[in-house]
């Protein structure tokens, strides 16, 4: 089975959220991925909608990179909410 | 335990300052609690303990729907027939869960169950007993699911990322097992005529020992347990997870008005938990070794499996090109 394709299963989980990765299944082409994903990832109410993603199609940042990727963010504190100082009488904003 | 008497191939655990620079941040990332995850860099013995746990675990999923299957076309009632089928078919999904964890530190699916196949493969020993009546059915949601728990339920926190996620599901779909299995025998209990009754207490005389060995080996007898410990893969020690189990279960036990086959098992006021008596290891050994009472059926029943199965695949392969081709000439 291991020469079959490997699919990237996402589910989501009810109308107006996001699907979210829940794991992987083999399968001889998507139409089955699709079902075996369903048999596999929601037997009991897990979701509404089901995507199935052949895993080579996905391209992944490395693990290694995870500091020249991410890290430049943390010196935007402009960037967040918080970083406005409000006089309390503006109230919740 | 679904995973016994792993091998680590580590003799002597490790100092940080011993390490190298890389294994030295694998071992701190590990110590503070980060997961990690397929694409970090992570010790070859690390991978291949890991591979070699997961792949037990996910045989035993497997393996371990043969004895209840045993007992499909022989189910009481419709209502117990499907909830026995749910039961088995949650099996099959959590061999599945943990086969795809393990292909992420880049084992080969076929490989390994091929190693399940000839022997160089484990599966945990307690499905190498029969099944022998419909209550053992009840017995096994309730002690050896109930055992799986106690195991998996430590194991959501083990450190291997994708491992890790797979035992959050499972441990979701087990707690269904254990309930249905213990209800079916209160049933019994409560209800059944005295043959019944009769059959209940047989099967947890046959069944309780084997469940307690589903640990492992006590502690000092658990050579591989320090690095498993050290790397997180491993969470607590056997003994401490037997206790456990011991300490839930009788009480459970004594609800259903059955006893347990052990002259030594007993409240000990001063330590907090149950007493109980030695486990027979030498029978523990024998079975891991291959020679239990079901393992040839076992596992010859798997081999069959896959092999007959194979017309199945490759007309499924086939069916496949054909609709690609299709839409291509479309």
């Amino acid at each position: 089975m291991s020469d079959w394709t490997l699919f990237e299963v996402f589910v989501r989980s009810k109308h107006g959220l996001n699907h979210k990765h829940v794991g992987s299944v083999h399968a001889a082409d998507a139409s089955m991925a699709l079902e075996n994903a369903r048999e596999l990832y929601t037997r009991r109410n897990e979701g509404v909608s089901l995507w199935v993603v052949p895993s080579a199609a996905i391209t992944a940042s490395a693990p290694d990179e995870k500091e020249p990727l991410f890290d430049p963010s943390n010196d935007k504190i402009y960037r967040h909410a918080s970083f406005y100082e409000l006089p309390a009488e503006v109230g919740h904003m | 335990m679904y995973a016994q008497l792993v091998e680590t191939g580590v003799k002597r655990l490790k100092s940080l300052d011993e390490m190298e620079p890389q294994e030295r941040a694998f071992q701190e990332r590990i110590d503070a609690e980060i997961k990690i995850e397929a694409k970090n860099w992570m010790p070859d013995a690390y991978r291949q303990t890991l591979i070699r746990q997961i792949s037990q675990h996910a045989h035993s999923e497997i393996v371990g729907m043969l004895p209840e299957g045993n007992w499909v076309t022989r189910a009481p009632s419709l209502k117990r027939k499907l909830q026995l089928m749910a039961k088995i078919q949650d099996e099959a999904g959590h061999g599945l869960y943990l086969y795809s964890a393990m292909e992420t530190l880049g084992a080969d699916r076929d490989e390994e169950i091929a190693k399940m196949h000839n022997g160089k493969a484990k599966y945990s020993s307690i499905f190498n007993y029969p099944t022998l009546s419909w209550a053992d059915m009840g017995a096994v949601g309730w002690l050896v699911d109930g055992a799986a728990i106690v195991n998996q339920v430590v194991l959501q926190r083990t450190s291997y990322g994708p491992y890790s996620r797979a035992m959050v599901r499972i441990c979701k779909e087990e707690s269904f097992h254990q309930r249905q299995g213990y209800q079916m025998l209160l049933t019994m209990m409560q209800e059944g005529t005295q043959a019944q009754k009769d059959m209940v207490q047989d099967s947890i005389n046959r069944l309780w020992w084997p469940s307690l060995m589903m640990f492992g080996p006590s502690d000092e007898h658990s050579p591989n347990s320090a690095q498993s410990m050290a790397w997180k893969i491993k969470r607590q020690s056997n003994d401490e997870l037997r206790q456990r189990f011991v300490d839930q279960t009788v009480p459970q036990l004594e609800l259903l008005g059955c006893t347990a086959p052990d002259p030594d098992l007993k409240w000990n006021e001063e330590r907090g938990h149950y007493d109980f008596g030695e486990i027979q290891w030498d029978e523990f050994y024998e079975v891991l070794k291959g020679n239990g009472p079901c393992n040839q059926e076992r596992v010859s029943k798997r081999r069959n499996a896959i092999e007959s199965g194979a017309w199945v695949r490759e007309a499924a392969v086939a069916y496949a090109r054909k609709q690609q081709l299709k839409r291509d000439v479309a």
